[in-house]
């Protein structure tokens, strides 16, 4: 269950008909691009070390896009994927990857549904047909799926009641998104999950799941010319089953007033603070304005020499961790996350307050040229250390191009980095760090008064 | 002084270009190595045999706590400082204690490899252990003890691995307790990091875009300057107690946790190849074993059951774990002992031996698709002490193990009952004694 974040997409999903594209500008393989008569477009990464592929296929679908009052659903459609389709039955594409030693999983975020398998050269075709198969073919009885219920119903469990950080990120999601559906958790609202039903998932199924709205990402020991005539031969008789319109979710008001979420839970062993502000991702924002986010969140909270962590546990000893999070793979508004867990004897407030003066700091004063470089430099290594990993690179890939990005987008990714100048990042600070379009988060033992967070 | 090549091997057949070298360094040093010039970029990992066995009794923790100390300041260069030098050059370095091994990996572009090799040289020559570094480490680990206190998924291994080894280093926590963890000093990690980051303890393997020469060169620059012998306290041999007990601790969470698990096998047995590809079926495989089948797929009680075969030098268990709501634990449970029961008693089907090992057999290439990981293999090769053509070996290996073995070695495996520990409000099941 991932929140990857989705971009807000505009534009008609224009179908190419015939010609490949060939990228062999910017950072990483030279990758090949095209789409098959019926819409699906397919991606190939060529890694030539070692005799194995991954093969996977990303939906344009996601939590974002489920029925109001059917929250789960596009997770649960993806666990019943696996239950077969009436050539090939319940359990036989799983024991068919499991004999020939390959590895299998799925995964859903509130953007894109996505399903791959990784397996020794040899046995592209026989995965394409089978996932071709179930794009279009699946079978379900209430027999299979009511045990699937209870399946999710665990995962709810092992994921978020069971985990009081979880419970309490869910809830700072839904105070973020008053009214965009990236509110919602990825495994849904347990009320909603107990009700979803066999018709509900064949409902969504019939909806969102047809090669026009579809990306085949191959990666590995393969040339561009054997997975186009393999893809032919497989997904491309795969008739297309609806027509998809561009995605628009409803959007976020402007924000006010700052928001708190409050948690209390007796198995709080040391309270904790967090906060999240809404702001713009790689697709939803101007040009520059995600990448400036990217290096800031850097310099403010990623690693031991971001100033959080200098501040707040080195410098101050009031904290035992700090950092930010920036997810700007999204489709829409996406957030950037600021964290601090307190030594014994600091108050949450103390730990607060020291945060508020941090980013305050930032947002008056800017980022050197030096913290600037060296964020860039080991963001950047990012893209050449993905480039040992087959799996690494499809699965950029695939997020990137199912939250509203291109190819050229990715593979400028690093240049776009260098041109991110100190200003761009003092702006990006100043739009993005504004308390008043934030909910912030404590997690504490008892409930009480505000100053009982300590 | 020469560099010694020797027992070039192919790593994968059909072959891909890349091969196994062994090679010693001028200053004698021994590591496995693969070039790949694919992506500039060098990956190394490496072990040293020790880990958290050697903590002394009262002071668990130490050697995990020795182990993130290291990198908080080395050589002149304080916290701060060899953190910057790390971030400026892109170069990613962790060191982690196991119960037995100290382990790291470093990753480097090639461009910075010569830095990316100096700092991990000063972090294992020269960790400065200032009292201000120790004091963040000890609480960080404070703090992440205290979470793991009320963590049901920590409770309940700590308690299983306690039950398991009563009164021997393998029962005890790799991260110690709140109070064991106050008594660590600053010398009690020199003395750790002394008596266990030797030369003779150490087993490495390097892959990437660089050659055997400069690799060499760089390892005796990294290494060379440890001291020669390792002083490790013995570890007594044991066997894993407890069996047929069950202990449930409760706690307010309404997802029952449960680890289970038995006496397993020793990594040079004969019978070790039969074990694992028992274990498979029965609950290794992730969407194809019978515990998967019974437990998830047609029950729905769980949405995680596994099981793994772990090895150590003095014991081995096969363990397990999964999780449950708690009207359904009790039966989560009875399910998970009758699949142990059925497969001690008839072992597996000629179908499911034969398609396991098709699958044993085809999935370790998975494991060679990015250098680090192939790095990772390298060193895990070594510390089992399976020989540098283990590859080549292993599928003739698998297919070697009969139905006949398959069942005896299941029997043998599995027939000896589950030590259990739930943590959370099981309905109806309660804690009692081994041999039940």
């Amino acid at each position: 269950m991932k929140r990857a974040v989705v971009a807000l997409a505009t534009l008609c999903f224009s179908i190419l008909a015939g010609s490949s594209a060939h990228s062999s500008s910017g950072w990483g393989p030279d990758v090949t691009h095209f789409t098959l008569a019926n819409g699906l477009e397919v991606v190939v990464i060529p890694d030539r070390r070692t005799p194995v592929i991954t093969h996977m296929v990303w939906y344009r679908v996601g939590a974002a896009d489920e029925t109001p009052g059917k929250s789960g659903l596009a997770h649960f459609l993806e666990h019943l994927l696996f239950k077969g389709t009436k050539k090939n039955p319940q359990g036989l594409f799983s024991q068919t990857v499991a004999t020939i030693g390959g590895a299998e999983n799925a995964f859903t975020s509130s953007d894109y549904t996505g399903y791959f398998q990784r397996t020794s050269r040899d046995r592209l075709k026989l995965m394409m047909e089978f996932e071709s198969d179930r794009m279009t073919n699946l079978v379900l009885t209430d027999d299979v799926v009511k045990p699937e219920l209870q399946v999710i119903l665990e995962e709810r469990n092992s994921r978020v009641e069971n985990n009081v950080n979880a419970r309490l990120s869910e809830q700072m999601e839904a105070a973020l998104y008053l009214n965009h559906p990236y509110g919602k958790p990825v495994i849904g609202w347990r009320h909603e999950m107990e009700g979803l039903t066999r018709e509900d998932a064949l409902e969504f199924y019939r909806r969102f799941y047809t090669p026009n709205n579809a990306i085949l990402i191959v990666a590995g020991d393969v040339t561009p010319d054997e997975v186009k005539k393999l893809a032919e031969e497989t997904y491309g008789r795969v008739p297309r089953v609806t027509e998809v319109k561009p995605r628009v979710r409803p959007q976020e008001p402007r924000q006010e007033a700052p928001r708190t979420v409050t948690l209390s839970d007796p198995r709080v062993t040391q309270p904790s603070l967090s906060r999240y502000y809404l702001v713009p991702s790689y697709t939803s924002g101007r040009p520059g304005e995600a990448e400036s986010i990217d290096i800031l969140t850097h310099i403010l909270g990623r690693g031991a020499n971001s100033r959080l962590y200098q501040k707040l546990v080195v410098e101050a000893g009031l904290a035992v961790s700090a950092g930010a999070t920036y997810y700007g793979t999204s489709l829409d508004a996406t957030r950037l996350g600021v964290y601090a867990t307190p030594k014994p004897g600091t108050s949450l407030t103390q730990v607060e307050e020291a945060i508020d003066a941090v980013l305050a700091e930032l947002v008056e004063k800017g980022v050197t040229q030096e913290e600037l470089e060296r964020s860039r430099n080991r963001l950047i290594a990012d893209a050449v250390y993905a480039q040992d990993s087959q799996s690494s690179l499809a699965r950029w890939y695939g997020a990137s191009l199912t939250t509203g990005l291109t190819i050229e987008q990715i593979r400028s990714w690093p240049d776009r980095l260098r041109a991110v100048t100190v200003d761009d990042v003092k702006n990006a600070a100043k739009q993005a760090l504004d308390k008043r379009r934030s909910v912030t988060g404590y997690l504490i033992r008892q409930a009480g008064s505000r100053d009982d967070r300590s | 002084m020469s560099l010694i090549v020797a027992a070039l091997v192919a790593l994968c057949v059909p072959a891909s270009a890349t091969k196994i070298e062994r090679v010693v360094s001028p200053g004698g040093i021994e590591f496995w190595f693969v070039r790949d010039a694919t992506v500039p970029l060098v990956s190394i990992e490496f072990a040293f045999r020790g880990g958290a066995v050697q903590d002394p009794d009262d002071k668990m923790g130490l050697a995990e706590m020795t182990v993130s100390t290291l990198d908080e300041g080395a050589g002149d260069l304080d916290g701060t400082a060899f953190h910057a030098r790390m971030e400026r050059s892109a170069i990613e370095l962790q060191i982690r204690a196991s119960r037995e091994h100290v382990r790291g990996t470093l990753r480097t572009l090639k461009e910075n490899q010569d830095e990316a090799f100096n700092l991990l040289r000063l972090a294992l020559n020269e960790p400065r252990f200032d009292s201000s570094a120790v004091e963040r480490i000890r609480s960080q680990t404070v703090s992440a003890l205290q979470r793991q206190s009320t963590n049901p998924n920590s409770i309940s291994s700590r308690a299983w691995w306690a039950s398991a080894f009563p009164n021997h280093p393998y029962g005890r926590p790799v991260s110690g307790t709140l109070e064991s963890v106050a008594l660590v000093t600053p010398d009690d990690m020199r003395d750790y990091a002394r008596r266990v980051l030797a030369r003779d303890n150490l087993k490495i393997g390097v892959v990437g875009d660089i050659d055997a020469a400069t690799a060499g060169r760089l390892i005796d620059q990294t290494f060379g300057k440890l001291p020669a012998k390792a002083q490790l306290k013995p570890v007594p041999e044991v066997k894993m107690q407890g069996l047929g007990g069950r202990t449930v601790v409760d706690l307010n969470v309404p997802q029952a946790v449960v680890n289970f698990g038995g006496r397993g096998i020793a990594r040079n047995d004969p019978d070790f190849m039969a074990a694992y590809i028992v274990n498979h079926i029965l609950g290794g495989g992730s969407f194809s074993s019978r515990l998967y089948r019974e437990v998830r797929e047609v029950r729905g009680l769980a949405y995680g059951v596994n099981t793994s075969l772990m090895w150590f030098e003095h014991a081995a268990v096969m363990a397990g774990g999964t999780a449950t709501r708690s009207d359904a634990t009790g039966e989560t449970i009875d399910v998970i002992d009758a699949e142990f029961r059925k497969m001690a008693a008839e072992g597996p089907t000629e179908e499911e031996l034969t398609k396991a090992k098709t699958y044993l057999k085809g999935s370790f290439a998975l494991n060679l698709d990015t250098s680090t990981k192939i790095a990772s293999q390298l060193v895990q090769m070594q510390v089992d002490n399976l020989g540098i053509d283990y590859i080549e070996r292993r599928s003739a290996m698998i297919d070697a193990v009969t139905p006949a073995d398959a069942r005896r070695v299941a029997k043998r495996l599995l027939d000896g009952g589950l030590l259990v520990t739930i943590v959370g409000k099981p309905k109806g099941v309660t804690t009692r004694p081994p041999g039940g």
